[in-house]
């Protein structure tokens, strides 16, 4: 038996969560195939070949799957499945796209946003937005499975395994792509960045987010922000770091006027050092930082910039 | 044109969610329930498409027990012109609620089924994706805007990175993000008015769908505590920190 990872891919480039699913599919002990599925992903196809674990890469480059819209992707997918015992992909909002659909397509259930792998049949995940950790069994001989990708280290490299290309006969006549609008950022993206600073309603209004980005300039780091900032209408929702944001892991992450509501606790409790910036003690955000700072943030993050 | 608002009764959005000492669950004895936040927006969207005179009906589902025949009355007071509740004690997938939602769908012929992206209590985010599979329609998952036109549906996404926009031939399926639109609070007379409201039930084993588990609920615990740091006095003494203790920065 083999397990198939779906490749994580954007404008013909890799994204690094595709080393850590192949990580968290290597704990199934079976062989690793990836499948590249997109248009023009030569390139990605042979990226995905150099992720340590992986025997085999299925390329199939059609115009049908540009864009990786759901319908023709999992479409797909399905007529590749037989044969593997496990179906991967990140919990990416591709993934999240996707995944159900084939899961669905091949009537079987889903186990969503796995943050750990107990055996080929068990996984643990989080639920009731990480106030709870469930572990759960498939009782299904074949699974499909979407994995947090910040709770696995990337697998290393190797020597490029060979890329097969298949070719796919697959259309899409119910949906079509009309545009994207990519954040412009100069900045690390969220969920891949070593430091992410934050700022949450105490921040008082959009414009001072602006105080954040010099600090992130220095460090390298991607600017987040609490659901009360997105819902104050401070910035926009895809800075969302929380359950019903981004799940971040970074090495640093740094809370400012964030009081620390259970939904953004939930997005970065696994960071490796917090630190926390807010002018009230009792902040439940002081509870997991490890480095807190009671102050008024418009006099620290000034001082904050010049000492870094 | 109909549109069909499948909503779920879960914990309220503001309630800890605590384990049983057993850790077989969650324990939601006496816990106070509510509509899924993602759901209210999706009955938000469905009533202003009503009120836009782009639907002509706005019909609420829901599937679970007794209790939540109180969530669509609160759908029928925030503007639904009809509930039905799919009655079963069953604990269900999202395959399973996905699998009697399309034989509704079959049944309703909606031209547009918006569903939340996820619930609060299993995190799934799985179920309008699995729904559009199984009846063969397109799906705008992660909605922050739909406009409906010349037969299809333009759905603006929130994906990873930015915004991606869709054109889905309708019938289509449609899944909230947050920003879709802000939902309403029912009035007093509205709530009065949903109680005369048409509300069918039907028993979930009557529309012949296999609802045996695929997944086994091993075990659920607390999760790892974080402990907590400690209170640095200054921007200087935090910096020192980062660098030379936690070695974060250089």
């Amino acid at each position: 038996m083999s397990v198939l990872v779906i490749a994580e891919h954007e404008n013909g480039v890799l994204k690094p969560e595709t080393a850590k699913v192949v990580h968290a599919a290597s704990k199934l002990g079976a062989e690793i195939h990836v499948l590249v599925a997109g248009h023009n992903v030569g390139s990605v196809a042979e990226a995905a070949a150099q992720i340590a674990g992986v025997t085999a890469v299925k390329l199939v480059d059609d115009s049908a799957l540009d864009h990786q819209l759901a319908e023709s992707t999992a479409d797909l997918v399905i007529t590749l499945a037989q044969g593997y015992s496990h179906i991967l992909a990140a919990a990416s909002t591709t993934g999240k796209n996707i995944m159900p659909r084939v899961a669905a397509l091949l009537d079987k259930s889903q186990i969503s946003e796995i943050v750990d792998v107990v055996d080929a049949d068990t996984f643990m995940r989080p639920i009731y937005a990480g106030n709870a950790i469930a572990t759960v069994k498939s009782l299904e001989a074949q699974k499909v499975i979407t994995v947090r990708a910040s709770a696995f280290d990337a697998a290393g490299e190797q020597a490029p395994v060979a890329v097969e290309t298949l070719t796919a006969s697959v259309e899409n006549t119910s949906s079509s792509f009309v545009g994207v609008e990519q954040t412009e950022s100069e900045r690390p993206e969220l969920t891949a960045a070593p430091v992410v600073i934050s700022g949450g309603r105490g921040m008082q209004n959009g414009e001072n987010f602006s105080l954040l980005e010099g600090i992130a300039d220095k460090l390298g780091a991607a600017i987040g922000a609490s659901r009360a900032a997105v819902d104050a209408g401070f910035v926009p929702n895809d800075m969302q770091v929380g359950q019903t944001g981004k799940i971040v892991a970074p090495d640093l992450y740094i809370a400012v006027g964030i009081s620390g509501a259970i939904q953004h606790l939930a997005g970065m409790k696994d960071s490796k050092v917090i630190v926390a910036i807010n002018k009230d003690p009792e902040a439940p955000i002081f509870q997991v930082a490890d480095y807190g700072l009671v102050a008024d943030l418009f006099d620290v993050l000034p001082q904050l910039e010049q000492a870094l | 044109m109909k549109v069909l608002v499948p909503i779920k009764r879960v914990i309220d959005y503001n309630v800890k969610a605590r384990v049983k000492a057993d850790n077989s669950d969650v324990d939601l004895t006496n816990v106070k329930m509510a509509m899924n936040p993602f759901c209210e927006i999706a009955v938000e969207e469905a009533i202003r498409l009503k009120e836009a005179g782009t639907a002509s009906e706005v019909i609420a589902v829901s599937i679970g027990d007794k209790a939540c025949q109180e969530q669509l009355r609160t759908a029928l007071a925030l503007g639904a012109d009809k509930a039905i509740h799919i009655e079963t004690d069953a604990k269900l997938e999202s395959l399973h609620v996905a699998k009697l939602l399309a034989k509704l769908v079959e049944q309703e012929s909606p031209e547009l089924v918006i569903l939340g992206k996820q619930s609060i209590d299993s995190d799934n985010n799985q179920t309008g994706q699995m729904l559009a599979a199984l009846t063969k329609r397109p799906q705008g998952t992660f909605a922050s805007k739909v406009e409906i036109a010349d037969g299809k549906a333009v759905v603006t996404r929130e994906v990873d990175g930015g915004l991606q926009t869709v054109a889905l031939n309708l019938p289509a399926v449609v899944t909230t993000d947050l920003r879709l639109n802000e939902p309403r609070y029912a009035s007093l007379p509205n709530i009065m008015k949903a109680k005369r409201k048409p509300l069918d039930v039907i028993a979930a084993d009557t529309l012949g769908v296999d609802l045996a588990p695929r997944v086994e609920l091993v075990r659920v615990a607390e999760p790892a505590k974080r402990e907590a740091g400690i209170v640095v006095e200054s921007v200087e003494e935090l910096v020192n920190k980062l660098k030379t203790e936690a070695k974060v920065i250089s």
